[in-house]
């Protein structure tokens, strides 16, 4: 399907940042061909091991969830020496996501991570929900996300992407879009989950069902005055009418997140369904 | 749906409820559910899907038969108290679920036919009686202590004597055996027991009593934790588990993969 070919290399169904766990964990619901192929966003990784937030991290509310899980990962130097390895035998296709707290945080990544065999791509994380509340480069103004980028990338191969993650805020997402895209962002995937409270007012993110139609507006309106620009869609995709739901709005693909937590197969199925041999029309459940 | 080749790894199913039956304070719920009766081990859980819920709701797997006249089935155990559980508890025969599981890692088994103290409360001593099985199948002495707030929340005490040497149970309101908590006992039938290790499953104040016991008494410890787990896979990173590790350092792993069931003096209590 020539419509899905976003000239990144990679596939029209991608597991968003920090849904699929370490990856192995969706093996077992991949179907017999396992991981090969799968196109994976790790969680964002940072310079040094985070351990994330204190419990609960998060809340079910009608249609999705807030989350505010903080990041935990192992740190980059462990992620290189265990995690990438495993992914990258397993024939996963590995974006890495990565978050930091400075530019030259960014930077650093980006240049360990140019290294490191097996890496299809990047996601620079720039529209965490609470990135200050989260100890993240604060991205307030297009120019700050287009400085990350700008700093990323100049340190990874051209001819590798580099995904700019933005926050779904339809004022605000076309010139944040335009801004990414002149600093080099070979895409961008919209958005993230969306700034929210949890009950007891802490600060989360919003994600799920509940937020396609904020996120399908971003991407309609960044499709429409950016065209030459690659947009992934993200949030709330859960089936094949939620995931065309994008395409149609001119996303060259999806990213699924918190579907999978709530029915791990859903990456496998999606995959079937846009695979270009099958009827778009065709729902496989 | 997908199923896995093999019989590692857990599988997503749907699950059909063939038997549903009210027994005191929760209900049981028999589940034909393909594939995870075989791959079953003490101390897994199963995840379930609510309708209308996006977050998933975890129960420990009671029971399993390897045949029955609907084929392999497994056993829940529902204590109905929030939106989730109602839904499940409410479930008449012939209703599909979709189910994944089994989730988590199982207790581990001593190599040798050692004394066990099995310790459980409430709903959550579900996953002790398939362990009491197991254990006996290998020539352990076992020892069971099962509590609960009143006799309606005590879970089948009767069923477990056929595995079990002796059975202790305890009430909080004394409506049934010895009156008083597990943090109270727990010490002096682990010294009666002579027990090596200790199991536990149940509410975070019992786990940590029989943790606590079991240092003291210098026997090894396995709780099986319940740390609310929104997707119970290992996906989200959202039930975290404040432990140290192996190495002597303080990690957050996650209950439902990394766990449920950990050494019990690797759980850092004060930070759960
Ligand atoms: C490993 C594990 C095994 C479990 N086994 C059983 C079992 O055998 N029988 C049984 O009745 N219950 C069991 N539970 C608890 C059960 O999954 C939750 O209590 C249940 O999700 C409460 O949900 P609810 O929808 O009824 O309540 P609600 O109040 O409507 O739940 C709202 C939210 O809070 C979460 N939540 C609240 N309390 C808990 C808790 N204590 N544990 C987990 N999640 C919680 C739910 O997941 C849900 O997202 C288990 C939990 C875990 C983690
Ligand atoms: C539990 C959880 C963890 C997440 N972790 C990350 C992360 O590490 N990095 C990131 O860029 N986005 C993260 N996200 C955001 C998702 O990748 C996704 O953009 C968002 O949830 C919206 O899509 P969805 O509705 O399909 O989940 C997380 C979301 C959830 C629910």
């Amino acid at each position: 399907m020539t419509a899905l070919d976003h000239g990144l290399g990679l596939g029209p169904v991608m597991v968003a940042a920090g849904c699929g766990g370490t990856g192995r964990e969706l093996a077992s619901y991949c179907g017999p061909g396992g991981l090969d192929g799968l196109d994976f966003v790790t969680r964002s990784i940072t310079l040094d091991p985070r351990a994330g937030g204190p419990g609960p991290r998060i809340e079910e509310v009608p249609g999705g969830l807030v989350n505010a899980v903080g990041l935990p990962n192992p740190g980059l130097e462990h992620f290189l020496a265990t995690e990438l390895p495993w992914l990258v035998r397993a024939g996963v296709r590995v974006i890495v996501s990565i978050a930091g707290a400075t530019m030259g945080e960014y930077a650093d990544l980006a240049r360990r991570l140019s290294r490191a065999p097996g890496v299809a791509g990047l996601e620079v994380n720039v529209g965490a929900p609470d990135d200050a509340g989260a100890g993240l480069f604060e991205v307030r103004e297009p120019y700050h996300s287009a400085s990350v980028i700008s700093a990323v990338r100049r340190e990874f191969p051209v001819d590798r992407p580099v995904l700019a993650k933005l926050r779904p805020d339809v004022s605000r997402i076309v010139e944040g879009a335009r801004s990414c895209h002149e600093a080099g962002a070979s895409a961008v995937v919209v958005g993230n989950a969306v700034p929210a409270a949890f009950r007891d007012g802490r600060s989360g993110g919003l994600s799920g069902p509940a937020v396609a139609p904020v996120a399908l507006r971003c991407v309609a309106e960044v499709a429409r005055v950016l065209p030459e620009l690659p947009v992934i869609g993200c949030g709330g995709v859960h089936d094949l009418r939620s995931a065309n739901a994008y395409l149609d709005a001119g996303a060259t693909g999806v990213q699924v997140g918190t579907a999978l937590l709530h029915d791990p197969t859903t990456v496998a199925r999606l995959r079937v369904a846009l695979a270009p041999h099958t009827s778009p029309n065709e729902e496989t459940r | 749906m997908t199923d896995v080749p093999g019989v590692q790894g857990p599988v997503h199913v749907e699950a059909e409820v063939v038997a549903t039956r009210r027994i005191g304070g929760y209900r049981h719920l028999t589940l034909t559910a393909p594939g995870v009766p075989e791959r079953f081990r003490a101390g897994n859980f199963v995840a379930v899907t609510v309708a209308g819920h996006v977050a998933r709701r975890a129960l420990w797997v009671h029971r399993v038969r390897a045949s029955s006249s609907f084929g392999p089935t497994l056993d829940v155990v529902v204590e109905a108290r929030g939106s989730g559980t109602e839904w499940i508890a409410a479930q008449p025969v012939g209703a599909r679920v979709a189910l994944t599981g089994p989730l988590g890692r199982p207790f581990a088994l001593p190599k040798d036919a050692v004394s066990c103290l099995l310790v459980g409360e409430g709903y959550a001593a579900a996953p002790l009686f398939p362990l009491a099985e197991r254990l006996r199948e290998r020539g352990c002495a076992v020892s069971l202590l099962v509590s609960a707030p009143d006799e309606a929340r005590l879970l089948a005490a009767l069923e477990a004597r056929r595995s079990a040497r002796s059975v202790t149970v305890l009430t909080a309101d004394g409506s049934v055996g010895v009156r008083g908590t597990v943090a109270e006992h727990v010490d002096d039938l682990l010294a009666r027991s002579e027990a090596d290790v200790v199991y536990a499953a149940g509410p975070t104040p019992v786990l940590r009593a029989a943790a606590g016991a079991a240092e003291r008494a210098g026997a090894w410890s396995q709780v099986a934790v319940e740390v609310p787990a929104p997707c119970g896979t290992g996906l989200c990173h959202g039930c975290p588990l404040p432990v140290v590790g192996e190495d002597g350092v303080e990690r957050v792993v996650r209950a439902c993969a990394d766990g449920p069931v950990v050494r019990g003096d690797r759980v850092r209590w004060d930070s759960l």
